[in-house]
């Protein structure tokens, strides 16, 4: 699997993401926010977590006008994967590519800790490598993770199966304790938990490490 | 030219900031504040000839997400 990694100006988690791709065997390109192409043969676009343009104006929102980000919506409408861990999440609503909106938490405080989520899905090539209904320990680190959706398209998102993974107990307001959605193809998906940071012993966890190896194993054979 | 786009989360989608300050005001005993939205006020210096169509167009693009928030636009 050939991946791409976005670097903005205040990414933080692009080396992370980088390393959990690398360990289960892709190969990594890290490509700044700046260029208008992504390199040739590029499969998979990792949007990484950070505070990308310092958050300005609103999480993700300048990042999603970059040059770069233009290159990504292309790669994804032509059916390419991409994956948005928390600023990456952001930065794929403020694109369009995946619908709803990240607010502020409700409890209004910064996050950070490691919390239950529950796979609802196992149908796409992010989440192969679980069982729908596992529960899974994954860190959070954000401000502004508190997903919303109207009505409508959360039951769109239901009912197509787009609801990647839910909280087991909501640490941000959510609407239906969502933590990660698909696109209608199943092949763009944002989460607000890292799953790049359970992904090695010494992080104290390994839970998202099945993540990056379903992903070699559906990507490849794309 | 100068234009001023206010933008505000729109009615149902729930304003923690809001709320909190409400909170605060209650706290301070300042009685009756039944609600409190907060928003953000931008402030554009434009070159003569720009019109209100490109200030709506701006605020569709990027000055507003309009999933979670609405704008409206001033010409000074």
């Amino acid at each position: 699997m050939k991946a791409a990694v976005l670097v903005f100006p205040g990414s933080n988690c692009d080396r992370d993401l980088a390393v959990a791709l690398e360990r289960a065997g892709a190969d990594v390109t890290m490509v700044w926010h700046k260029e208008s192409d992504l390199p040739e043969g590029v499969d998979f676009v990792g949007v990484p977590g950070g505070f990308s343009y310092g958050d300005y104006l609103r999480c993700g929102a300048i990042a999603a006008n970059s040059p770069i980000c233009q290159a990504v919506v292309k790669h994804a409408e032509a059916g390419g994967f991409v994956f948005g861990v928390c600023n990456g999440f952001q930065i794929l609503t403020e694109t369009g590519l995946l619908p709803g909106a990240l607010r502020r938490n409700a409890g209004l405080k910064y996050i950070c800790r490691t919390v239950g989520l529950k796979v609802e899905t196992s149908e796409t090539a992010f989440t192969s490598g679980y069982a729908q209904g596992d529960e899974i320990q994954i860190p959070i680190a954000h401000h502004d993770g508190n997903y919303f959706a109207d009505d409508d398209t959360l039951a769109r998102l239901k009912g197509e199966g787009r609801v990647a993974f839910t909280y087991t107990d909501t640490p941000n307001g959510s609407v239906a304790d969502i933590a990660g959605v698909l696109s209608a193809n199943k092949r763009v998906l944002g989460m607000m938990p890292h799953p790049e940071r359970a992904a090695d012993a010494g992080h104290g966890g390994t839970d998202g490490s099945a993540m990056f190896s379903a992903l070699m194993e559906h990507v490849v054979s794309a | 030219m100068k234009a001023r786009v206010y933008v505000m989360l729109k009615n149902g989608v729930l304003d923690p900031q809001g709320e909190a300050v409400k909170h605060a005001l209650g706290s301070l005993g300042f009685e009756g504040v039944e609600g409190v939205r907060q928003g953000k006020v931008i402030e554009l210096d434009l070159a003569e000839g720009s019109t209100e169509a490109t200030v709506t167009e701006m605020c569709e693009k990027l000055l507003a997400n309009t999933v979670i928030e609405s704008y409206r636009v001033e010409i000074l």
